[in-house]
């Protein structure tokens, strides 16, 4: 799925990297912890988050995420944004709240970049 | 700063500063070394565990000490970073490694830190850990990845 399509299904609004919406997504992770992030999230995937601080980009990059979508609604800081646009990662924000941006992205195919802790997925 | 090294020149070293307190700049030490290993092109998956491993570390600094050095060293088959803060010490590292272990307090847990996962994040994603501190004096963190690549012997190393 590209991530014009994610942007559509959740009708978020792209606040950083409208020039990067043709960029291929395949798995997702969803957390407000970014050490969990860490631990868990893997490259190439979207990061659902509520979180709004700069630490996300900061987290998106170390692991090269392919996208931010802060749920709830959330709005970053102008700093995140500046942040995001110097390491062009993209944020996108939608009022749907994680469990249900998370389920409507599942209903189309976007899947957990993994299922369970310590049981990686199977190369997609 | 200092120039990127190039894989002619591929032993390198370099430090960097870390001022306690300041979450603004935790992450520009990860940032940096990134950068560095990427123009060396050494592969995105050793590359993101050398990031992830100091930026963790970074974060414990900046939440827990006055402040500290990140060293990097390279090597072609090894990545060091050492992490040597100036803080009040771990009193007992075995609790401190414990998952979910914390003295995070509301700062640290706002910024999405303070779980009690960073230390066991930076062991998941070493190849070698050790860590060692003492009350009053710091902690030292040493995390050594392997990057795949075999030493090249330098001309006239190992003989007799």
């Amino acid at each position: 799925m590209l991530l014009r399509d994610v942007q559509k299904i959740l009708d978020a609004e792209v606040l950083v990297g409208a020039d990067k919406l043709d960029c291929e997504v395949l798995t997702a992770f969803g957390a407000d912890l970014m050490s969990d992030v860490l631990a868990y999230a893997v490259s190439g995937c979207l990061l659902l988050t509520g979180l709004t601080n700069h630490q996300i980009i900061r987290t998106a990059d170390v692991l090269d995420i392919a996208a931010i979508i802060l749920v709830r609604g959330k709005k970053p800081s102008p700093e995140t944004i500046r942040a995001a646009a110097e390491k062009k990662i993209p944020i996108l924000s939608t009022k749907y709240i994680l469990f249900e941006a998370a389920g409507r992205l599942y209903k189309n195919g976007i899947v957990g970049c993994i299922e369970k802790v310590d049981e990686p997925r199977a190369h997609l | 700063m200092n120039p990127v090294p190039t894989c002619d020149n591929w032993r390198y070293s370099e430090s960097f500063s870390v001022v306690g307190g300041n979450f603004d700049d935790a992450g520009l030490v990860s940032g940096r070394i990134k950068m560095i290993l990427k123009g060396l092109g050494l592969g995105s998956d050793i590359i993101r565990r050398v990031a992830l491993v100091t930026y963790e570390s970074e974060i414990n600094m900046v939440s827990y000490a006055t402040g500290g050095k990140i060293h990097l060293h390279l090597q072609p088959a090894y990545v060091t970073v050492e992490a040597i803060d100036e803080g009040p010490g771990i009193p007992d590292i075995r609790l401190a490694m414990q998952t979910g272990w914390s003295t995070a307090n509301d700062k640290i847990r706002e910024m999405g830190f303070g779980a009690g996962m960073g230390l066991n994040n930076i062991r998941t994603f070493s190849d070698i850990f050790h860590i060692s501190s003492r009350l009053g004096d710091g902690t030292r963190l040493k995390m050594i990845i392997r990057t795949g690549q075999k030493e090249i012997q330098e001309p006239g190393e190992g003989l007799s």
